[in-house]
């Protein structure tokens, strides 16, 4: 596998500007005649349909949703960094991309964070043109809030729903397309396969989740842009169906799966409560920007938190870490919380939470100051857990949130197979080893409305691309396995449903994969997987038909690659011995329990290349190397 | 506790549907309705029998997947709750529910709780948009926007078009989904070059789609999930009428100079 990483030469700020001049365009008339594929329709592919489908591009977009507006970036809350430095407080591009690559734990492209840290301020403006409402103060102006590992306050929000104004924005833009014709929209249609010509991504197998139908569409370059693979743990705050899908059966075809073992455990989710349960909820991280995180400090306390004094609670996070106190990165309140927990004084059922207080805040501001600021997640946290977090505090621990790895791509956004882009969540390249808070929302948006348009231009006037059509070869071998593999599930006829499996599944990797991680209960889990695996095989039960909807059958192929990939990620996680980010291998620590990375060894992307199915993949690896930035252990004390 | 449902099932949007009684037993009191739903359909799939279909995703009441009318109501009893957050602690041991979709003309059934809702899709199509293409816009600073009007455009961004109002409406009116926007865009000063064509051709898609009028009941706004005034909708009968009297017919373009 040849991975080059195509980062242009020059000074790290000039990069991007020189790359966009010296790249080629195609002329307006002529980019009516390139058909472009998008798979999702999240911040990243609505941004990059809509802008494809402006600059005059004929553009398909599918999604497996019923709209294209439910894509779940929608359920991202807090907000969306910008270099913009709108409140004087000492930002700078040069400040967000430094603080990108520290919060990634020195994992990340330097020039892809770069890149993003420029283009984020001109998301802002653009989703402003939109009419996206932005919280504004009392001048009319936009306001910021602080998020986790940064000093300054970058970032921009809309009450606590910011994913879901912003994609509204880009569906708006897509909407505009659509009436314009420029894009087709096809709602419920889920992608299951890739279809390579002479070794280029050229098209795509899709199956309309109503009817059943299998069809094929071609393209010059096919778009992945479907987001991360929390739910291989089942319990994650991703939505019911996202999936892996998409990017394991491009894995499957030759793309580079890289660094799939860096997820990121989001510290303030609503617990766990019990087995019936089927999804996690996040309470935004910009809630630590009011309220104090602590357990009591003494283990078996079993007093309600009022009766608990102030001297006998620990804000650990204010204890351990100063400076940035219960705005901490993500990574790392989380294995704090987690410390607390597995020491015995975690708080509520079964001893798994520990308590944000907004007692003082409210005291400082009132209950309507918070209210106006938070509104909606307290009334999230009220509908739950059926408790009042104005007159109590909140109960959280951490969940699968968001996944670093993805496909390898490389600074234009291509993966390792030439025509294929990926974007947002789904590929790997600007969040190194722990993505910082609201920064998900300025990747996913940089990627679609910034980058793609000028890079997947340059591809297509640089390649010679033969005419392709639905009919050949390529074509109609993938569709008729996509046949195959989908009456297989419905033959199998066995005895366990799909969400049996998808439960055990989630439980293997949140032991032995989740927010610690060893050796032995890594190769435990590499173990354990494929013999679940092949149970699936054989005993899953999937009823009705192909051709009615069939939302069994839907999950059973989405459950069938999440084993595939499950042991992949353990196969990632073993082989990588350090810790660094979101990956926290417990014999690799400092002696306060901080990560410790291994900078002489592993400062590399790792990237996974499929080898037929029941052969071990192979690793790959991309040189990290840092020009701007000196490696240092990330210290946020 | 133990529930009775009253279920919809209809095989496909050809088939003809009936109520179906299926039984929930031990549901906890603190799952979600839909993860009742799921214990219910591990049950069914136990006995060989097909689950009960219905449309969900995020289930933290964002993305407007969920629907379901219940009891009556869509959304069930809870105020400014979406089917995903409505938890069992709502309803009583031994009670029987009656789970019906979303119904409308203009929605139609796709399988059993499930509904087609790309009308809504067609009516932001038509105009829901500020027509700017990505490139370089100005600084978002250089367009203040009292603070005021910001939050009231912001009330009407919350909409999730879930279709809740028109399953709450007898006229299966849109009304307020359609208002949500049209007021959002005409409230921000980067809607108003297109304010008056905008809900001109948003509300005559409305038409086309085969959804009813507004007959002022406000059934819509006790129904919505994010508690959508539908002070929105007078908002919108006044840029209507405004656009009416306005609105020229569009002129055909020409090639420049």
């Amino acid at each position: 596998m040849i991975l080059d990483s195509k980062v242009p030469s020059g000074d790290l700020a000039d990069k991007w500007e020189d790359h966009k001049f010296h790249m080629k365009l195609i002329n307006p008339a002529n980019r009516r005649k390139h058909d472009i594929i998008v798979i999702g329709s999240g911040l990243a592919g609505a941004s990059a349909a809509a802008t494809l489908g402006g600059l005059g591009y004929n553009v398909s977009c599918f999604c497996f949703q019923d709209s294209p507006r439910r894509a779940h970036s929608i359920a991202a809350q807090g907000g969306i960094n910008a270099a913009k430095n709108y409140q004087g407080d000492g930002d700078s591009v040069h400040r967000l991309f430094y603080d990108t690559i520290k919060g990634g734990d020195f994992r990340a492209r330097e020039a892809n964070v770069h890149r993003l840290a420029e283009v984020s301020r001109n998301i802002i403006d653009q989703c402003v043109a939109q009419g996206v409402p932005f919280a504004r103060d009392y001048g009319g102006l936009l306001d910021n809030r602080s998020f986790g590992g940064a000093q300054v306050s970058r970032t921009f929000y809309a009450r606590g729903q910011t994913g879901q104004q912003l994609l509204l924005g880009a569906y708006s833009a897509l909407n505009r397309e659509i009436s314009r014709g420029t894009v087709k929209m096809y709602s419920r249609k889920e992608m299951l396969e890739i279809v390579l010509v002479d070794g280029k991504a050229r098209g795509v197998i899709i199956r309309d989740l109503v009817t059943g139908e299998i069809t094929t569409h071609s393209g010059d370059a096919v778009i992945m842009a479907t987001g991360g693979y929390g739910n291989v743990f089942y319990l994650s705050t991703n939505a019911k169906g996202c999936n892996v899908t998409a990017s394991w059966r491009a894995h499957k075809k030759g793309a580079g799966f890289a660094n799939p073992c860096y997820t990121q455990i989001h510290p303030t989710c609503i617990p766990v409560s019990g087995d019936y349960q089927s999804k996690l909820t996040l309470m935004s991280e910009s809630l630590r920007n009011d309220g104090r995180v602590w357990v009591p400090s003494k283990k078996g306390d079993t007093r309600s938190a009022f009766e608990i004094p102030e001297a006998e609670r620990d804000y650990y996070l204010e204890r351990k870490y100063p400076s940035y106190g219960n705005l901490a990165p993500r990574d790392i309140a989380s294995r704090s919380a987690k410390e607390a927990c597995d020491a015995g004084l975690g708080v509520g059922p079964g001893g798994l939470g520990v308590y944000l207080d907004f007692a003082d805040a409210i005291k400082r501001v009132g209950e309507d100051g918070i209210k106006k600021k938070y509104g909606n997640l307290f009334h999230m946290y009220q509908k739950i857990t059926a408790e009042n977090p104005y007159k109590a505090p909140m109960r959280i621990y951490p969940a699968v949130h968001y996944t670093m790895g993805g496909l390898w791509v490389d600074y234009n956004l291509m993966s390792n197979i030439p025509g294929l882009f990926v974007l947002g969540e789904a590929n790997f390249s600007d969040h190194g080893a722990n993505r910082l808070g609201a920064s998900a929302l300025m990747q996913g948006l940089a990627d679609g409305y910034f980058v793609v348009p000028f890079t997947l231009a340059n591809y297509i006037a640089s390649e010679k691309l033969n005419k392709v059509k639905t009919t050949d070869a390529p074509f109609t071998e993938a569709a008729n396995a996509v046949k195959e593999r989908t009456q297989k599930f419905l033959s199998i006829k066995g005895g366990r449903s799909v969400d049996s499996f998808h439960k055990e599944l989630g439980q293997v990797m949140w032991d032995k994969c989740g927010m610690a991680r060893d050796k032995a209960g890594l190769e435990a889990a590499i173990v354990k997987i494929p013999k679940l695996r092949e149970e699936f095989w054989q005993n899953v039960k999937v009823l009705g038909e192909n051709e009615n909807l069939n939302q069994s059958l839907e999950r059973a192929g989405r459950v069938a690659d999440f084993l595939e990939f499950g042991e992949l990620m353990c196969q990632d996680a073993l082989h990588r011995e350090e810790s660094c980010g979101g990956h926290f291998r417990s014999e690799h620590q400092t002696e306060d329990g901080e990560a410790k990375r291994n900078d002489e060894q592993f400062c590399y992307v790792g990237v996974w290349e499929h080898k037929g199915d029941g052969k071990k993949a192979e690793l790959n690896k991309e040189p990290l190397e840092f020009t701007d930035v000196k490696l240092a252990t990330r210290s946020y004390k | 506790m133990d529930v009775t449902l009253h279920v919809w099932r209809q095989k496909n949007a050809k088939a003809k549907g009936a109520m179906e009684v299926i039984e929930g037993k031990d549901i906890s009191e603190h799952s979600s309705f839909l993860e009742m739903l799921d214990t219910v359909n591990e049950t069914l799939l136990s006995k060989g029998q097909e689950p009960i279909a219905f449309d969900h995703d995020c289930r933290e009441g964002i993305c407007g997947a969920c629907s379901l009318v219940i009891n009556g109501e869509p959304h069930g009893p809870e105020y400014g709750t979406t089917t995903c957050q409505l938890h069992m602690r709502s309803f009583k041991n031994g009670q029987h529910i009656f789970i019906e979709p979303w119904r409308a003309k203009a929605f139609p059934v796709i399988r059993d709780l499930v509904v087609d809702r790309e009308a809504f899709d067609r009516i932001q199509q038509a105009g829901g948009f500020v027509s700017v293409n990505v490139g370089s816009p100005q600084d978002a600073n250089c367009l203040p926007i009292a603070k005021q009007d910001a939050d009231k455009a912001f009330d009407a961004a919350v909409c999730i078009g879930c279709g809740a109002c028109v399953a709450a409406c007898k006229n299966a009116s849109p009304m307020l989904f359609v208002a949500a926007k049209v007021s959002q865009l005409a409230l921000l000063p980067q809607g108003q070059p297109e304010r008056e064509s905008r809900v001109l051709a948003m509300v005559d898609q409305m038409k086309k789609e085969g959804f009813g009028n507004c007959s002022n009941q406000y059934e819509c706004e006790a129904a919505c999930p994010k508690e959508i005034s539908v002070e929105h909708i007078a908002r919108m009968n006044r840029e209507y009428l405004r656009a009416s009297f306005l609105e020229e017919a569009p002129k055909a373009g020409h090639g420049g100079d």
